[in-house]
């Protein structure tokens, strides 16, 4: 990893091994049963671009239905986007022949958030971890499959005796090492991890967001992570893009958004979380949005985010704002110049340091 | 007078395997208007505890060997089941972390809120309406007269756990007990909820027994905090005292473990190993194994909650060195 410093962080000079631009999916709304007419579409993602760097973590935050876990399912290829493009190493991925596509899916795989429904209750945990080379066999020669999956699962800290155990007989942490173990089977560049320490206790989080970094530095691994965490999404990101509603409202590295977030939403976000620490707590000031997030299938227009905000104006509702550095910081050298896309942009501090 | 007071409860669960020691000697107290948390991971009996002072432990497979629970000075769990029910659901109230599983789906909110003033009061279906809708206002729901007669799917998560809230509140009882109550909701949306369930608390001098795991959340609304490890209490303290300064390993570990939204951080701290399965407790102290403060002593004795100063209690038998730190 030469083109690494010691924190994983990439020369920002590299090319992106994934570029996602303009991405758009829209699920069909229809009606009737024998003519099925169509009446409109939820919007779950309505534009998102954004680039992933070799060796970078790149988080995803967002409430739930602001499309984060469409990103991952488009990125997967798991779903066909309605438009736009999502280049690996230069070529789009969306439109690949079908024997095409299965070499690049070999570098790209998934660690899902539920370890209880994401491994086959049916399969002992070295059929769950070796079946990615039934698929791949180039990978690993048959004789060899064995001794890989011991190796994986040595490698994810799991006991490689037990090979021949079913999930059943193991804890949540330990399903989602064996998950992982799954992930890296197939020696993926990009691993796309949907909220993958959700379901865990906080002890046993720890643990598995440890085991990603480790194996990020081990194998030069380029994660999406999606959560809404906010906490463990900035210790693990290097750059972290805010969504909602199927746009992405801000994007920057994990100082920028952390300590100088310009969006409103943003703000509100990370007021909102709770800090453990009961005297900073009382000292910072927190942002209480009114209402719920709006339907995808009927988005507010102009920005989605102003039927919330504090700051809307007119203009807000007529004009859609482009994820860009906003003017007032176009000049400047500060945290606060990076992408947002709102027409009021302005740094607000709300992550009292302790 | 003491609004709830549980001493030295024990709950155990008959099953195929042997018995299981859900809870084991759980005393704590919470006074009116007073916000106790009850911290722990799954398995820890953080909620077994709550269903036993509720009085909606199945029984059989549990069973309660041991204990008092004593509700303004009377012991509940000798009460008759009739005595039982008039406190329960008036004097003392549960919300749920799951809305959605917890509210009957075929029933119009209007209905399931209006309820508890034809059971416990005997209210005519016209009063008990108009309180519904009333209880709906108070919880802040928008529109609450057109939407008394929604089902629980046509609202968002957030509102769903109002109408939990709602129900709570609707007979003033003086103890409410919440289950992780914003565990499935967005963070901004768990912002309102605290807000609204701290508010509601204030206005009713009302008890709060506040189940999570989130420390976050404990820190924000807890006046004091007890902490579970294995069906026991491993801590008890007011809220800032424990987060200057955990007396016990088990929260110390819990505290490092948290990543910050503040800071960056390098690697996490990790408690290593797993919580225990409750049919095969660790002896000793149930922490011992994956403690890095244990030594021969935690392995064979099992350490007191001891009194460590100012209403705090640990039980580690190396408190002294665990706060020194």
């Amino acid at each position: 990893m030469s083109e690494q410093s010691e924190r994983g962080v990439p020369v920002r000079e590299s090319e992106p091994i994934l570029e996602v631009r303009d991405l758009v999916k829209h699920f069909p709304l229809t009606q009737g049963v024998l003519f099925k007419r169509q009446v409109g579409a939820v919007k779950a993602v309505d534009g998102v671009s954004f680039d992933l760097h070799k060796g970078e973590t790149l988080g995803i935050v967002g409430e739930s239905g602001c499309g984060k876990s469409t990103v991952a399912k488009l990125l997967m290829n798991l779903e066909q986007p309605t438009s736009g493009t999502i280049r690996y190493k230069g070529e789009d991925i969306t439109k690949l022949s079908a024997r095409a596509l299965r070499a690049v899916r070999r570098n790209i795989q998934m660690v899902f958030q539920d370890p209880y429904t994401s491994l086959n209750p049916r399969m002992t945990v070295g059929d769950i971890v070796g079946e990615p080379f039934d698929i791949h066999p180039e990978v690993a020669p048959r004789g060899d499959r064995r001794r890989r999956v011991r190796e994986l699962l040595d490698v994810v800290g799991l006991n490689p005796e037990y090979v021949n155990r079913y999930p059943h007989q193991f804890s949540g942490g330990q399903r989602q090492r064996i998950g992982i173990a799954r992930g890296l089977a197939l020696r993926p560049e990009i691993i796309v991890a949907d909220e993958p320490v959700s379901a865990l206790d906080v002890s046993v989080q720890a643990q598995v967001v440890n085991l990603m970094e480790r194996l990020q530095d081990e194998f030069g691994l380029s994660y999406i992570f999606i959560a809404h965490d906010l906490s463990i999404v900035r210790h693990i990101s290097d750059r972290v893009g805010v969504m909602y509603l199927g746009k992405m409202a801000e994007i920057g590295t994990d100082e920028q958004i952390y300590e100088h977030p310009t969006h409103p939403y943003t703000q509100a976000l990370l007021s909102a979380v709770p800090v453990p620490d009961p005297e900073t707590e009382g000292r910072r000031e927190r942002i209480v949005l009114e209402g719920d997030v709006p339907s995808p299938a009927n988005p507010p227009s102009g920005c989605r985010f102003r039927t919330r905000c504090w700051k809307a104006a007119e203009r807000c509702a007529e004009e859609v704002p482009l994820l860009a550095v906003p003017s007032l910081y176009a000049e400047s050298e500060s945290g606060a110049a990076h992408p947002s896309a709102c027409h009021f942009a302005e740094e607000r501090p709300v992550v009292a340091a302790a | 007078m003491t609004l709830l007071e549980v001493r030295d409860l024990h709950v155990d669960f008959h099953t195929r395997d042997g018995v299981v020691k859900a809870v084991n000697g759980v005393s704590y107290s919470v006074e009116p208007g007073e916000t106790l948390a009850v911290l722990g991971e799954s398995g820890s009996g953080k909620s077994v505890t709550a269903q036993a002072v509720m009085g909606i432990l199945d029984m059989p497979p549990g069973r309660i060997p041991k204990g008092e629970i004593l509700f303004h000075g009377r012991d509940l769990l000798t009460m008759s089941a009739e005595e039982r029910r008039k406190i329960r659901g008036a004097r003392m109230a549960m919300i749920f972390q799951d809305a959605l599983s917890a509210l009957n789906p075929v029933l119009t909110v209007g209905y399931q809120l209006g309820e508890m003033f034809r059971v416990h009061q005997g209210a005519s279906r016209k009063e008990a309406k108009a309180k519904a809708v009333e209880l709906m206002e108070r919880v802040r729901i928008p529109a609450a007269r057109a939407r008394v007669g929604d089902f629980p799917h046509q609202f968002s998560g957030g509102m769903r756990q109002r109408i939990m809230i709602a129900m709570a509140l609707a007979l003033e009882p003086d103890l409410i007990i919440a289950d992780e109550p914003t565990t499935a909701l967005d963070v901004t949306v768990q912002a309102q909820v605290m807000e609204l369930l701290a508010d509601l608390q204030r206005e009713f001098n009302m008890g709060l027994i506040l189940i999570t795991h989130d420390l976050g959340v404990v820190a924000d609304v807890a006046d004091k905090i007890a902490v579970m490890y294995a069906g026991r209490i491993v801590e008890t303290a007011g809220v800032k005292e424990l987060y200057r300064s955990p007396a016990h390993p088990y929260t110390k570990g819990l505290l490092d473990s948290i990543p910050r939204l503040d800071q960056k951080g390098k690697e996490l701290y990790a408690i290593q190993g797993l919580p225990p399965n409750m049919a095969k407790v660790p002896g000793g102290c149930a922490f011992h194994p994956r403690c890095p403060a244990a030594r021969d002593v935690c392995r064979t004795e099992l350490p007191p909650l001891a009194a460590v100063g100012d209403g705090r209690g640990s039980a580690c038998h190396f408190w002294k060195e665990t706060l020194g730190e």
